[in-house]
């Protein structure tokens, strides 16, 4: 357990190093960097996905997927758009549209969960139709003139700090509690490292993926709100191939894949360090292709560098490489224990 | 009043409604400063273009003209922009631009009202903004380079496929993205001139898009024709998607057969004006546009104009220039490219 501890603060503190890193560069080549309207937009400009890649995490822990979030965003902008045209009351919008986050994200756990289908397969499937769907309720129509009271909670801050920002941190910070301070977020791990395991040990595997699903849906729905106020624009292409970014900040912080390992607090510097950068590539003119490049980089570097630093640990072999492993699903990977390894970071 | 209340009534529970007074943005266009005609051009400013993607031919041209423009004007110039035409992927660049304190920014949007928010704030640091090719929200910009009014364009895309097919038949549209404020405002033209009795025996099919994807666009031509087979022209009033349609159509039985309207440039359509995929399309000068709205921008920045109605700047090579209503310059009418005048052409 000490290994695994100290192991897991090693990727963060090379993370907390990436961030200071990023900042201090930044600092030094532009004087733009660091004045108090650049970080709060630098801040600003990753909320949405922050809360896509919090939404993530805990079911990235578990060994799934959600690739729909960003459709679901797409969707719930779009929903959005088309009630305040219709001429609903905001303060009415604002629970529907969760409510549908939720349910878009339980289409995906009654077929993840229910069917015992791949959610890597379920959620490209959803990640179409979800967009589909967005397209059919806006049409190629955008909405705007969003309520001037509201607009300034996605678009202001209190000093450099957007409350948007402020958002994601609670978000966040919950999404940590749950994951590492709960009967529940032991569960996560416990499914992500062997779901038959965790199964045997009476722990209730789908009804926790469900509630994750649920999350997740809802996490994304609270996303598209800050979207639409933020640009004043519901859209149904809006954020599409977001889930991308999110997927690769998760990646980045450390969260294996396979499931059953990583932490909140490094998939939030990741993020931190993605938005930093961002946001210095671009006040250095540094063009959008060579940006991708860089992120690219540095992702597939986050999950190369931990196998070639370290290429034996067979003393970490966990103990589910003994374990009868549920060949129900057709996602489920019975070299888990050992393919985890090789994930180390 | 009545009809207000009852509104507010059906909404429910008094809440922030559309058309409500909370939901009414309070922004007067920023100003008051008055325009002195007779204030030089300054020297040395920073001028940024930010074309709705990078690597659009189109749109490359268009910066040429306006970083040419720039140079001339003893300023420094330069071009940054997304890779993709989506609608938010603008806004990121707006704020950087707004922190590097560039003197003015010239933007094609891609959506007018998701990068208004961030143009009224580089508007009220003092920085000039002009749009160009596609428009902001009227509030957020101080004035707008049109490529040619929008109607003439609509108008005579209609004229050229009506003379092509013979007057009757079926046409369609392939269009950019749904939400392109030009291509939209165009269509609506179309359709207008489509009512008028000459058109009697034209059907127009609904519209559909390529995003500004070559591929998507190309797709698009060839599923139009497979659903009917019987079509007998195409507008396709973006330089993407005119492209596109044409390079399947060469290669397809339909060539020559159904005919290609629209606007490219004349150095992607030249060879399939030469093979007879493509008889006669349109389009303006995009060099000129951006040189003449980087013109704008500088007049703006050095305080000669304010984007005021009646207003004059002088424009380099293209001569003296009024602005318009609602702060509208117009470059000018779109030029027919045909077999005759093609090689007249670079760009």
């Amino acid at each position: 357990m000490n290994t695994v501890l100290a192991k897991a603060l090693r990727w963060e503190s090379v993370l907390f190093v990436l961030c200071v890193l990023v900042f201090a560069y930044g600092a030094t080549s532009t004087g733009e960097f660091t004045e108090q309207g650049n970080l709060s937009f630098l801040l600003l400009d990753y909320s949405e996905v922050a809360l896509l890649a919090f939404a993530l995490v805990p079911i990235i822990l578990t060994g799934e997927i959600d690739l729909s979030v960003a459709s679901v965003l797409g969707f719930c902008s779009a929903l959005t758009g088309a009630l305040w045209d219709a001429g609903m009351s905001f303060e009415t919008i604002v629970p529907l549209v969760i409510l549908a986050g939720v349910v878009l994200g339980s289409v995906n756990a009654v077929l993840v969960v229910r069917l015992g289908l791949p959610s890597l397969a379920v959620t490209i499937g959803t990640l179409g139709l979800y967009r589909g769907l967005a397209y059919v309720v806006l049409g190629d129509r955008a909405v705007t003139g969003f309520p001037e009271n509201y607009r300034p909670l996605a678009t202001d801050s209190a000093g450099f700090l957007p409350y948007a920002a402020v958002v994601v941190a609670v978000v966040g910070l919950l999404v940590a509690l749950l994951v590492h301070a709960t009967p529940a977020g032991r569960s996560v791990f416990a499914v992500g490292l062997g779901a038959g395991t965790a199964r045997f040990s009476g722990i209730r595997v789908g009804r926790l993926k469900t509630a994750l699903y649920l999350l997740s849906g809802a996490l994304a729905a609270l996303a598209s709100l800050i979207y639409t106020l933020r640009y004043n624009s519901a859209r149904a292409d809006n954020a599409n191939g977001m889930e991308l970014v999110a997927v690769a900040a998760v990646l980045l912080g450390g969260v294996s894949i396979f499931g059953g390992r990583g932490t909140v607090a490094g998939v939030a510097l990741a993020l931190l360090a993605m938005a930093g950068l961002r946001n210095v590539l671009f006040l250095d003119d540094v063009s959008n292709e060579i940006q991708n490049v860089i992120t690219g980089l540095l992702l597939i570097a986050s999950v190369l560098v931990p196998v070639v630093v370290k290429p034996r640990r067979t003393k970490d072999v966990p103990l589910e490489t003994t374990s009868v492993d549920d060949g129900r699903r057709p996602g489920a990977d019975p070299d888990r224990g050992v393919r985890r390894d090789h994930q180390g970071v | 009043m009545g009809a207000g209340l009852a509104l507010t009534l059906i909404a429910g529970c008094g809440g922030t409604t559309k058309g409500s007074d909370a939901a009414v943005g309070g922004d007067d266009k920023a100003g008051g400063a008055s325009a002195n005609p007779d204030a030089p051009l300054k020297e040395g400013l920073k001028i940024a273009l930010l074309p709705k993607e990078i690597d659009n031919p189109y749109m490359t041209v268009m910066d040429k003209g306006g970083t040419d423009a720039v140079a001339e004007l003893k300023g420094t110039g330069k071009a940054v922009g997304p890779s993709d035409a989506q609608a938010s992927s603008q806004v990121s660049y707006i704020n950087t631009l707004i922190q590097q304190g560039q003197d003015a920014i010239v933007i094609a949007a891609n959506d007018p009202n998701a990068v208004a928010p961030a143009l009224k704030e580089a508007m009220s640091k003092d920085i000039a903004v002009v749009t160009l090719d596609s428009d902001a929200a009227k509030d957020a910009r101080q004035v707008f380079v049109n490529q040619a009014s929008s109607e003439e364009i609509g108008r005579s895309q209609v004229k050229l496929i009506a003379d092509q097919i013979g007057g009757s038949g079926k046409i369609a549209i392939l269009s950019a993205t749904p939400n392109a404020t030009n291509q939209n405002t165009w269509i609506d033209f179309m359709k207008d001139e489509l009512k008028k009795p000459e058109y009697a025996k034209i059907e127009l099919l609904p519209t559909v898009y390529g995003d500004d994807d070559d591929q998507k666009s190309f797709q698009e031509a060839q599923a139009l024709l497979q659903k009917n087979p019987d079509l007998k022209g195409i507008i396709s009033p973006t330089t993407v998607g005119i492209a596109a349609a044409a390079r399947y159509l060469s290669s397809s039985p339909y060539k020559g057969k159904v005919k290609l309207t629209g606007l490219g440039t004349p150095n992607q359509m030249r060879e399939f004006v030469k093979d007879g995929t493509v008889t006669e399309f349109a389009l303006w000068d995009p060099g000129e546009l951006g040189y003449l709205a980087a013109y704008a921008a500088a007049a703006l920045a050095s305080g000669q104009i304010t984007g005021a109605e009646g207003e004059k700047f002088k424009a380099g090579k293209l001569g003296d220039r009024t602005i318009g209503k609602d702060g509208e310059v117009i470059l000018g009418p779109p030029t027919t490219f045909n077999t005759d005048n093609i090689d007249d052409y670079d760009f």
